[in-house]
């Protein structure tokens, strides 16, 4: 895993820091472009908020549709963030350097940007404040006697992925003070001054990356619980429903944070290549990188393609007539087309890709393969929310289906360049690649004889 | 005597733990020299002191702290409004325990980080001397000395290799 040649610490800054200290031609003509499409999906919010919730193509019984998969989806793609780089950073895995950060700053967006969801979700977004249940002072819907479940797993949700992003934001801060003292050292005038402050007077004495390192492994430590639990806490919102058959499943806890990493590693590895791409950081995230993720994905894949069945399986195990309807619905009604581009898209195109080592190493291949992984999982979502609903329920006459409005998919549309626009706007503030982390590999770089061969080879510490 | 920093920058670790040591040699105390580097050396590269700390204690602080809040938080919450919903208790478990999950683990964190800035000496007020060659590769050894050790600590640096040497304006 060290096929690169040798980086000096001069040349890392040059290189890595090129995204900040220069603008290239094309940056504000694409930001400008996902700019304006992020704009008309905030008109179309704001067009919807207006004129009410019958702009949307919800309706009695579908009531959950574009904003919430997109919701489940957006927090899906933020676990493999934090997932990868803290389970990397546990491992010592060597390959994790140009990894980390970019996964680490997906996370964030991925989970603003989902947050995002629910509220629009509301119809009123100012009423949000009734969920802040948990305030005292803000009783509201008690003093209006709407009383309200506290119990419900609605309200476990926003404590779960609030405490995933706060942990997120503070992970990604941390890892990145040793950074801003480079940008201190390398920038003038207000920049000079946002950046000393950043850096809050780091010098990269012993202690201070000894606490660097010992921070790395036990925020590591601790934010994979929450990993965890936040995606099986959206599994929940779901799976504690016993009206809709198809969601009271107790496999979709584990079946949810598994696709979520599969998803989410999946758009790790786009955006990697993309950044290999723009800023022309081939000596940085090389083909060795993309072929370790996308065998990590092989596996991934696989575990999640084993509960997709499981959770198939288990339902229609129990005959029961409404659980058998809605997977009739799924499989052989009006959504069976779907199923099978969902099948294939998360499952069958990409395995197939990643078992061929060239495949692996072929950019270009590689994020068709991590696009399809998106799509199918999208799809995965929106397959699992919308059939249970349009189900007619027990004691209820609701029969319905549901079709999408433009303004929602313009809405949906827009988050996917908002995530987009905000990545590409922050590799102008901060370095996507750790450059603490890269030298550290620089340093601990070597070659080992073996018989008649020189091996590149790396030193680690215990 | 006023004490003065003295900085030498070094290309290599080598040089720089050559400094070090020729410096404990000189009997400057270990407490009074530093290494400055852009990226983590093994732990006693420069053959300087070992760094004890104590952060582990913080994110233990901050669980107990959150979950207790978390405790109060939801019992309290459930007790300002009795509703019985679907035949379940009041004080019912399985939600408690899910949001006093979340604010353990988010109070463990976040003591974790104040762990980490507080242990690291940061913020720091004033850089003191140093040189922002550090941040392109070189190695500084930072020492505090009497102003009339000076000339000798510079004599030191020069003989390990420094290939420049930093004194204050």
């Amino acid at each position: 895993m060290q096929e690169g040649r040798p980086l000096s610490a001069t040349q890392v800054n040059r290189d890595l820091l090129r995204s900040i200290l220069e603008t290239p031609k094309w940056f504000w003509t694409v930001v400008g472009i996902l700019g304006f499409i992020v704009l008309i999906a905030f008109a179309a919010a704001g067009l919807m908020v207006n004129h009410g919730m019958g702009l949307t193509g919800m309706n009695r019984p579908v009531m959950w549709g574009f904003f919430i998969t997109n919701f489940v989806f957006w927090i899906g793609i933020s676990h493999a963030g934090v997932m990868l780089s803290a389970i990397l950073r546990l491992s010592k895995a060597e390959w994790r350097r140009p990894a980390t950060r970019a996964a680490e700053v997906l996370t964030v967006f991925s989970l603003m940007t989902a947050m995002m969801m629910p509220v629009i979700h509301t119809g009123r977004p100012w009423r949000v404040v009734y969920w802040i249940y948990t305030l005292p002072f803000v009783p509201y819907d008690y003093a209006r006697g709407i009383w309200p479940n506290i119990r419900s797993p609605l309200v476990w949700d926003p404590s779960a992925v609030y405490t995933y992003l706060t942990s997120s934001i503070l992970f990604v801060l941390v890892a990145l003070i040793p950074d801003f003292a480079v940008l201190r050292d390398r920038t003038t005038g207000m920049q000079h001054t946002i950046y000393s402050i950043l850096a809050m007077g780091w010098r990269g004495n012993p202690r201070q990356w000894k606490l660097q390192i010992v921070a790395g492994i036990l925020l590591s430590a601790l934010i994979l619980p929450v990993f965890v639990s936040v995606h099986s806490i959206v599994s929940w919102d779901f799976g504690m429903a016993v009206a809709v058959k198809s969601w009271h499943s107790t496999i979709f806890a584990p079946y949810f944070v598994v696709g979520a990493v599969h998803s989410g590693v999946s758009a790790v590895a786009f955006v990697m290549i993309i950044l290999r791409y723009i800023y022309g950081w081939q000596d940085y995230i090389r083909h060795e990188h993309i072929d370790a993720l996308a065998r990590l994905l092989v596996v991934v894949a696989t575990a999640w393609f084993y509960f997709f069945v499981m959770e198939v399986i288990f339902g229609i195990y129990g005959r029961e007539a409404d659980e058998l309807a809605v997977r009739t619905l799924q499989f052989a009604g009006g959504y069976k087309i779907w199923m099978i581009i969902f099948i294939v898209t998360t499952y069958f195109i990409p395995v197939t890709i990643w078992l061929s080592r060239s495949a692996r190493r072929n950019l270009w291949i590689m994020s068709f393969a991590c696009i399809s992984v998106n799509i199918g999982m999208w799809l995965e979502r929106f397959l699992i929310i919308v059939p249970g609903l349009a189900q007619k329920a027990v004691l209820s006459f609701s029969w319905g289906t549901y079709r999408p409005s433009p303004i929602e998919i313009t809405i949906v549309f827009g988050t996917f360049a908002m995530v987009s626009v905000l990545m590409l706007l922050f590799s102008r503030v901060i370095p996507l690649i750790p450059l603490y982390d890269m030298k550290e590999g620089e340093i601990l770089r070597t070659e080992v004889k073996i018989g008649r061969r020189i091996v590149p080879a790396v030193v680690r510490e215990d | 005597m006023a004490i003065r920093p003295i900085l030498g920058l070094f290309e290599t670790a080598d040089q720089a733990a050559d400094a070090g040591d020729a410096l404990k040699e000189a009997d400057v105390s270990p407490d009074d020299i530093d290494f400055m580097t852009d990226a983590p050396y093994p732990e006693g590269a420069f053959g300087e002191r070992e760094e004890r700390h104590r952060l582990y204690v913080f994110p233990l602080c901050g669980a107990l702290i959150g979950l207790t809040v978390g405790i109060l938080l939801t019992t309290m919450t459930q007790m300002a409004y009795p509703l019985v919903q679907g035949g379940k208790p009041i004080l019912s478990l399985p939600p408690m325990a899910v949001v006093t999950y979340e604010s353990t683990m988010l109070t463990a964190i976040i003591f974790t980080i104040i762990g980490i800035v507080f242990e690291s000496r940061l913020p720091r007020m004033k850089m003191g001397l140093y040189d922002t060659r550090i941040t392109e590769g070189l190695i500084g050894v930072l020492v505090n000395v009497e102003e009339d050790r000076l000339p000798n600590i510079s004599e030191i640096f020069s003989g390990a290799g420094a290939i420049d040497i930093v004194r204050e304006s």
